[in-house]
């Protein structure tokens, strides 16, 4: 097993060139190379940040946390490229908070130009190395970028890394290093040595310049490779955070004000601490934690205890909050990321030989509900250094707010990050490795591991929020001449970083906006404003973030001014796409082919279709229901989608999918409510989603055309946006009815 | 007091009331942290366990009303020497997060113990109380049905 239970100040120089992208990589430093947070273990030896070599095989460190979303595989397959080891000698652990895995991916999500626009321009360099120190302590994972921003890094650290073993056996032998070859984690020159014996004498060896393998040598990257993880995930053997286990550790819960952010005037634990086999009740200001010698006991007890809630400072239900929603479309508009040619002149022509359409859309509050629910296992050991367990997003951050939390300095707080039971964006906030800390705090030299109950879990999350988005169109002649969109929503950005880091970003909101602004349509006139409302409800990132909301507005709107047109909708959109973005535009004809869409209209059946680009990637989705006696069914789904390069087509096949799957659960069935400042929602018979009988059947294209200049997009998150508005339009198609409001089950009748 | 368990063939000694639902004996008192918690309220499926045979959602049923023999993921198989499932599973790279695969693995086994050969209806009536956030379901189906012919091959 790798240890990296210290810190040393080696440093390497592969990670300054690691960020500057290209081919052939010189040694040079940046200003503060980031140390190496590994160190040498009895049987292992660490080469970089990236690399540890063990007896019998290579231990790959992954920047990013492994969510479900495969990205451990992925990165270790880049990795393994360049190193030359078999994939079954390849094991993958997280990271410890370090500053050597800062997440270069984040430079592709630090513009506010359209992506479709910069997917087009060659990668300044400069303009990534400018970037550097902004996202240096960024070892957060979010925004598909996991695979982006470790492409050339880790490629950089397997070669480096075969680099230093062939001159520590260039050395041995007394050779030039480039009269040697590697394969199968193995050194041969006139004597054939293995990692393990050359590790030692490899890691004093600074490799000099390296140069990346071309693509067209690739054994693991492009290919659908067996995931590290699966064998333990089919077998219940995979350790997720709540499987934490410790000799002597308690079992806690927590029950936090559910008037959110409100605070706990007292409480009464009495009836708690009746209970056979709790130990302690802790107040922790907002809330209470109850330890028992089981979960269930700790669930049981915590509700038993008595508390006088302070109230929120949010409006008191989901109707004062619309309203609240809906009074931002009067303030000055936050955004106007996308105005080209004069809408509003367009607009005014009024309807000549076509339309003038306008219409409202709303969606609602939403929670992540990953399978796994909320935990973090802490322990405040006598030495007065803290160690916590917590499968979370942003580990430095995690980290720094235990330290700041228990008043202890951020070197005596030890972070594992076990691989999580789905996060899809709720496992960015560090509360609850927090709220361990605190437990632990109350009980030194105990180990206590706190679940949250799925009521916990859903009503304390941190939501996508609700928005209404207001979109005025002008078609003439069968053709869209102008689109003015304006979608009104509290940012999750300013929300989540006010807490999170302490200050809102400055600057317009993308976030708002996104999935509207930019997509890639020719109109003549396209304007998109956001508008930000003023509700402090928590708020968080959720899989996709402001595009599952905007994508729903446009894609629907889109499709009413193509039936306005009287025109097919996917023609429609390829009409306005074709000469704007062609990679984007391919996809509406792969998915035309791949479903057999014909535009005509099938008695009991309807399609779908609908478009986003989002985190690099465009994804074309087509979606069939049928009208059955039992309701509505999700027969049919057809994806096309473009990152530029598929690493693992299997992988992306396997997102692309999953995300489809979240964005028709969200669609279908998903709406956080509140009433008297509470979330009404507290599992999952309230907050139900997508299940074998309702999914239908899947068929995916992944091309890659998108990838010049370097080019790649995202996996992880773009195959939900098109979702919702896929099924809208299909359900228009089957009913005539148009769907301006999410969830659809309450407008529409589904089979169960 | 303490109550005795049969799991995966071995008798097992838990110190526990009564009351405490199978879910939290085996996790929380044991140490099999296989068979997961997802909801408490049989809503998700992610703590099926199987007894005598049935699946059963182990955060409903407190330890002191356990009749029969228990089996856990623990006990279908290991990561080398995997059940015909649990190599289905592998073959078609189901899993993603993984969290709730223990549930469906121990669900897929009981009807492919009544049902050898299922239809695609048969597996959405059996599967439909397992939820996947990930939304896995199509190479679960994939994997019962090649599951069900590597059974049947022998």
């Amino acid at each position: 097993m790798a240890s990296w239970k210290t810190i040393t100040r080696r440093s390497f120089l592969v990670l300054g060139a690691a960020v500057a992208g290209g081919a052939a990589f010189g040694a040079w430093k940046i200003a503060e190379v980031p140390a190496n947070p590994l160190v040498p273990g009895p049987d292992s030896v660490p080469l970089n940040p990236w690399v540890i070599i063990n007896a019998d095989g290579v231990t790959v460190i992954a920047p990013r946390a492994e969510m479900g979303q495969g990205i451990s595989t992925t990165l270790a397959a880049l990795v393994a490229e360049e190193l030359d080891v078999d994939w079954q000698q390849v094991r993958v652990l997280h990271g410890p908070p370090a500053q050597a895995y800062f997440n270069a991916g984040f430079v592709d999500r630090m513009s506010n130009e359209p992506d479709f626009i910069v997917s087009q321009r060659p990668k300044s360099h400069n303009a990534i190395l400018a970037a550097v120190p902004k996202i240096l302590s960024l070892q957060m994972t979010g925004g598909s970028t996991g695979a982006i921003g470790g492409f050339v890094q880790m490629r950089l650290a397997g070669a480096g890394a075969r680099e230093a073993l062939k001159a520590a056996a260039a050395k041995r032998l007394g050779v030039a290093p480039d009269t040697l070859k590697t394969e199968g984690g193995k050194v041969i020159g006139e004597k054939t040595f293995t990692y393990a014996e050359l590790a030692a004498e490899a890691a004093d060896l600074v490799p000099g310049d390296v140069t990346l393998r071309d693509p067209s040598t690739w054994r693991y990257v492009g290919k659908a490779m067996p995931r590290l993880d699966m064998v333990a995930k089919s077998t219940g053997t995979e350790v997720f955070g709540i499987d934490t286990w410790l000799p002597g550790m308690k079992f806690a819960t927590v029950r936090m004000n559910p008037r959110r952010g409100g605070a706990m005037k007292g409480f009464d634990p009495a009836p708690a601490l009746a209970m056979p086999g709790v130990a302690q009740v802790i107040g922790l200001g907002s809330g209470i934690a109850v330890v028992a010698d089981n979960t269930w006991t700790a669930m049981q007890a915590a509700e038993a205890v008595k508390i006088d809630w302070a109230e929120a400072d949010y409006p008191a239900d989901t109707e004062a909050m619309m309203t609240r929603i809906e009074a931002a479309f009067a303030t000055r508009p936050d955004s106007r990321m996308r105005d080209d040619g004069d809408v509003e002149a367009e607009l005014a022509k009024g309807p000549v030989s076509g339309a003038v359409i306008e219409a409202e859309y709303r969606v609602p509050f939403l929670a992540h509900a990953a399978m796994e629910p909320l935990n973090a296992t802490a322990w405040l050991k006598e030495d007065g250094s803290l160690e916590v367990w917590c499968g979370c997003q942003a580990p430095i951050m995690t980290r720094d707010a235990c330290a700041a939390a228990l008043r202890i300095d951020a070197e005596k707080v030890t972070l594992h990050v076990p691989v999580m039971g789905g996060g899809f964006g709720g496992r960015t906030d560090p509360v609850p490795a927090v709220l361990a800390a605190r437990v632990a705090a109350a009980m030194p030299g105990t180990p206590v591991k706190v679940t949250w109950s799925r009521e916990e879990d859903l009503t304390q999350d941190y939501y996508r929020p609700a928005a209404i988005a207001r979109l005025s169109g002008r078609i003439e002649g069968g053709k869209a001449t102008a689109l003015w969109g304006r979608t009104a929503t509290p940012s999750v950005t300013r929300n989540a970083l006010a807490r999170l880091v302490g200050f809102a970003p400055p600057g317009p909101d993308r976030g708002s906006v996104e999935g509207g602004f930019d997509q890639p349509y020719g109109l003549p006139n396209y304007r998109y404003d956001g508008h930000v409302a003023d509700l402090t409800v928590q708020l968080g990132f959720w899989r996709s973030v402001g595009n599952s909301m905007n994508a729903f507005f446009l894609e629907s709107f889109i499709d009413e001014m193509a039936h306005a047109a009287g025109a097919d909708p996917l023609a429609f959109r390829l009409d306005l796409m074709r000469d704007t973005h062609a990679p984007s535009a391919q996809l509406l004809e792969n998915v035309r082919e791949m479903s057999g869409w014909d535009g005509l209209k099938r008695p009991g059946y309807g399609r779908g279709v609908a478009f986003c680009y989002s985190f690099g990637t465009p994804v074309a989705e087509v979606l069939e229901v049928q009208q059955t006696d039992a309701g509505i069914r999700l027969t049919r789904a057809w994806i096309a989608c473009d990152p530029g390069l598929a690493m693992d087509p299997g992988i992306v096949e396997a997102q692309m999918t999953g995300a489809m799957v979240y964005g028709l659960s969200a669609a279908v069935h998903g709406a956080i409510t509140f009433a008297d400042q509470q979330v009404v929602e507290r599992n999952f018979p309230d907050y139900d989603a997508l299940r074998m009988p309702t999914t239908p059947a899947f068929e995916v294209a992944i091309l890659q055309n998108n990838g010049s200049f370097g080019h790649i997009g995202g996996v992880g998150e773009p195959g939900t946006p098109p979702a919702a508005p896929a099924l809208a339009n299909a359900l228009y198609d089957l009913t005539g009815i148009r769907a301006r409001e999410l969830p659809l089950n309450r407008q529409f009748s589904f089979a169960g | 007091m303490s109550i005795t368990l049969q799991i995966n063939g071995k008798p097992h000694e838990v110190d526990l009331p009564g009351e405490v639902p199978l879910l939290w004996a085996l996790r929380d008192g044991l140490g099999m942290t296989g068979t997961k918690f997802g909801c408490g309220v049989a809503a998700c499926g992610a703590c099926t366990v199987l007894v005598d045979g049935e699946a059963v959602r182990s955060c409903q049923l407190p330890i002191g009303e356990v009749t029969g023999a228990i089996t856990t993921i623990e006990g279908l198989g290991q990561p080398g020497n995997l059940a015909p499932i649990q190599a289905a599973w592998v073959r078609h790279q189901v899993a993603q997060c993984g969290y709730c695969q223990s549930g469906q693995i121990m669900q897929a086994a009981a009807l492919l113990a009544a049902n050898p050969e299922p239809t695609d209806q048969d597996i959405d009536a059996a599967m439909q109380g397992n939820l996947c956030r990930c939304g896995t379901y199509p190479r679960i189906r994939a994997a019962i049905h090649e599951a069900a012919a590597m059974m049947k091959a022998g």
